[in-house]
């Protein structure tokens, strides 16, 4: 299984040893300088409004009470269910020169709207791609803040400190892994990016590396490219794995329900007015316009190529979901049974293949399909003079190796927490009642990893409806999905009719959200 | 040896876990309906012989019999799941996705539903728990998570049940009402039981009989009074009970000498034989529990109270002998001494525990 993942990126990589060399030249000449810059901004800006916004909304909803502070704990999670190039549209089409909030503003105030940050602009991706990758910086952090308890904060009290010197240098040291993990999250989403960047025409490697293959038609610029993503990608990939493994947590089980920090009066509104505000831009808004718009293209739009495309979403969604869940269960009896440290460094090496930009893999696993294809078909033409085409290039299976390579450790850690259930002395205590073999499998395995498997297979099946650029650069002819489809309406400028299989997509990434928002309930 | 009444036998067994000799030669032997304690510091490789008499080690030298047959041995090897010997597993190991119910039913094969329905009631209602036949494992204290145990590991009938540590997940209070309970459950059953752990006050509550563990061997098989009046080897004295060790003369083979008087008894044989060796005088360690001394006004013979704990019914003082050296007194706690007041003690003990004295050094 780790093949899967190591074969793309050792390609990709390799493609360095072997440069098509004027290829190369004249890509660090024209275009690579100006994709490390707005790379460079990208990730820095994400970086810090990420971690304003996520911790900032962590404190207040973990330790702080103020006007909604219930339904915003919940709520603020929302904006993850909308894939960040569809936030991007909207936003786009929105506060665009020709969208309705300038045309207003110009009829409002007269015509002179130079300080209105350019959509398009650098401004306009950061707002988008902040509101949409927030959640996972206040996941992480709230989980951190709640965790640590109140004691800690008392106990710093009681040495002097107040309540914003509390937050400063004890609730916030402490939660550092916790916060530093999910800016690293965020930050592999943002490199991984290709929908919204697309949206808003802003170059990155990864839409560079769609058009070295599809307008340049050089898959080795490409994987060159390629290269350099992964190099980054990596970066990010360490930093966040140091942080988690100095992540402890804290029992909390002993200290009692801790009594919150009560904001009142004007402070209380100002929490409950910031969060209602991100609230609307994040979700909110995206939703409402979406919805609007889908009411008005419905009926011209909602037609036999609709369900096609909601047809294909679903079953590669489906088979990748099936196929990662089996494999995700496979490689935890594996550790299971192997405690041995090669066992243990496969299955690291198996799951980090959600580091890996999906156009990354997409190129890395294009690359040596095509050679086993042209080998059967040299073998297959030579000795027994078929001419068989190609086998698995432009197959769905080379779609749902990719998908599987990308989410597995989306599918692996519920399964193992599940598995790590089943301690040595289940097993046993079953052995001693009298069972053994495929019977304790099907009356205690099963039934016990029934919710990992499910979960595992519920969060790849929305994961893959929401992919983009391994659909759009490995799907065969004629496999649209509702993201491809998006991609292509939204690049033509077609917000509207872009707005019908987005709604499908926003509806299939609830069900995470809630899935999360109920276990975090339950706990 | 092979004698019918008893239900297991170990016979020298060995278990290696790599290297490592975590049980050496070993041997017990449990009849019907009585329950054996294995008990012993943590790593001195009691819960190793209870799996390997549970059928999930496999023993390297020696053999396990169970109601005569070979279970383990000789290269054969029977199965857990076909020994019919139930475990309570010291972190319950119950199935996380039954209820209370399911999870005791888990064990009854081949019965009609009315007579599992039949034997589940009754074994909630043998460990208190009727009303909880729906809940799930999580929903209980831990306490009542332990009774399912039980109860799960008792509901086929097993010809042997193997309790690891159970009680060590509780809480003091809960131990020891649970394990005189625990006892008497496995009495109305009729069961013949294992029990391995670090408590002596727990091994004592339950057990008939008594193993002492250090380092992978038997020190002592024997009932909770005599390894507390009759330990073999210094060790065992010192791991049951308290009391402290003070020089002593072997007079004769029923007689020695310490410094509070002379104590009449058997001498254990080695002492005995040590004195007869080198003559009147031999010198020897004599254990001194709480209970040898008592506080007497009248004595002539005073101690120095260095310290004292107070218990409720009585106190336990520490004493200083006139020739320094320290014991303990149980005394009757309405006798209130301050520290360092001289109280009068005496004598009194019905036999002798002494061993030879122990090399320089140790």
């Amino acid at each position: 299984m780790a093949a899967v993942v190591l074969i793309p990126v050792g390609i990709v990589l390799s493609s360095f040893l072997n440069p098509a060399t004027d290829i190369w030249q004249h890509l660090v000449e024209t275009v690579l300088a100006g994709l490390l810059v707005n790379t460079f901004w990208l990730v820095l800006g994400v970086a810090l409004g990420t971690l304003v916004l996520g911790v900032g909304f962590a404190w207040l909803t973990a330790v702080c009470e103020f006007p909604g502070r219930r339904m915003f704990t919940w709520a603020l999670l929302l904006p993850l269910a909308i894939p960040s190039y569809v936030t991007a549209f909207v936003f786009i089409s929105l506060f665009d020169f020709t969208g309705p909030v300038q045309t207003a503003l110009r009829d409002w105030i007269g015509p002179d709207l130079f300080w209105f940050p350019k959509a398009r602009g650098r401004f306009g991706i950061l707002t988008v791609m902040i509101l949409a990758l927030y959640p996972y910086v206040y996941l992480l952090a709230r989980n951190a803040f709640l965790t640590q308890g109140k004691r800690v904060l008392e106990a710093g009290q009681s040495l002097g400190l107040n309540q914003v010197q509390g937050f400063f240098r004890v609730a916030l040291p402490m939660a550092r892994p916790w916060i530093a993990s999910g800016v690293m999250l965020a930050l592999m989403e943002t490199l991984a990016d290709f929908g919204t960047v697309a949206v808003f025409n802003y170059d990155t490697f990864t839409t560079a590396i769609y058009k070295a293959w599809f307008g340049m038609f050089s898959l080795s610029a490409a994987s060159q490219l390629a290269s350099v993503l992964i190099v980054i990608a990596f970066v990010t990939l360490i930093v966040e794995q140091q942080s988690r493994s100095r992540q402890r947590f804290h029992d909390t089980r002993l200290s009692p329900r801790m009594e919150r920090i009560g904001l009142s009066g004007w402070r209380g509104w100002l929490a409950c007015t910031l969060a209602a505000a991100v609230l609307i831009a994040g979700f909110v808004l995206p939703v409402g316009q979406l919805l609007v718009w889908s009411a008005g293209v419905v009926v011209q739009d909602f037609d036999q190529r609709y369900l096609g495309f909601l047809g294909h979403s679903l079953l590669l969604s489906g088979a990748a979901a099936l196929i990662t869940a089996a494999i995700a269960l496979l490689v935890a009896y594996a550790g299971r049974r192997h405690h041995d440290p090669a066992t243990r460094v496969t299955i690291r090496i198996a799951t980090v293949g959600y580091a890996l930009p999906g156009a990354v893999l997409a190129v890395g696993i294009f690359i040596p399909i095509a050679w086993v294809d042209r080998w059967v078909t040299g073998v297959a033409g030579g000795a027994l003079g078929l001419q068989p085409g190609f086998l698995i290039q432009g197959t769905v299976l080379a779609m749902l190796v990719a998908y599987v390579a990308r989410f597995l450790a989306v599918g692996h850690s519920p399964v193992d927490s599940a598995m790590h259930r089943i301690t040595r002395s289940v097993d046993e205590a079953a052995m001693s009642l009298g069972l053994s073999g495929l019977r304790m499998l099907q009356r205690v395995h099963l039934p016990i990893l029934r919710g990992g498997l499910l979960t595992a297979a519920t969060l790849v099946f929305v994961d893959v409806m929401k992919e983009m650029p391994i659909t759009l650069m490995t799907r065969p002819f004629g496999w649209d999905t509702l993201a491809v489809r998006i991609f292509e309406l939204t690049s033509e400028g077609e917000w509207e009719r872009a707005a019908l299989p987005a709604v499908a997509l926003v509806l299939a990434g609830l069900v995470p959200i809630i899935l999360l928002v109920r276990q975090s309930e339950k706990a | 040896m092979d004698a019918p009444s008893q239900l297991l036998e170990l016979r020298r067994i060995s278990h290696a876990y790599g290297e490592r000799q975590v049980v050496k030669d070993l041997s017990f032997s449990l009849g019907k309906g009585a329950i054996g304690c294995l008990l012993g510091q943590s790593g001195c490789g009691k819960t190793t012989v209870l799996r390997c008499i549970a059928g999930f080690e496999h023993i390297g030298d020696g053999e396990i019999r169970l109601n005569g047959h070979l279970v383990s041995g000789n290269g054969s090897h029977v199965p857990p799941e076909q020994r019919r010997v139930g475990m309570v597993f010291q972190d319950y190991a119950l199935f996380p996705h039954l209820t209370v119910a399911s999870n005791v039913a888990f064990g009854l094969h081949g019965m009609d539903k009315a007579a599992r329905a039949g034997r589940v009631a009754e074994l909630l209602g043998v460990v208190g728990l009727e009303g909880a036949a729906d809940s799930y494992p999580h929903q209980l204290s831990g306490g009542q998570q332990q009774r399912v145990a039980l109860a799960r590991a008792l509901a086929p009938r097993p010809d042997l049940l193997l309790l690891d540590e159970p009680f060590s997940n509780l809480d003091v209070d809960l131990r020891e009402r649970l394990s005189l309970e625990v006892r008497d459950i496995l009495k109305s059953q009729n069961a013949t039981a294992i029990l391995v752990t670090h408590d002596q006050h727990e091994a004592f509550a339950l057990a008939d009989e008594v193993g002492i563990m250090q380092d992978g061997e038997i020190q002592q098989w024997d009932t909770p009074y005599n390894l507390y009046h009759k330990p073999v080897n210094r060790f065992v004295a010192d791991f049951v009970g308290q009391g402290v060790f003070v020089e002593g003369r072997v007079l004769n083979p029923r007689q020695v000498e310490i410094e509070l008087g002379i104590l009449t008894g058997d001498i254990p044989h080695e002492c005995t034989a040590g004195c007869q060796i080198c003559g009147r005088g031999c010198r020897v360690e004599v254990l001194l529990r709480p209970d040898d001394i008592v506080h007497d006004d009248t004595s002539a013979m005073k101690a120095e109270v260095l310290n004292k704990a107070f218990r409720g019914a009585d106190i336990l003082y520490t004493l200083r002998l006139p020739s320094g050296a320290r014991a303990f007194s149980l005394v009757p706690s309405h006798h209130n001494h301050a520290l360092g007041e001289r109280i009068g003690i005496r004598l009194e003990a019905d036999h002798v525990v002494a061993f030879r004295k122990a090399a320089p050094g140790r």
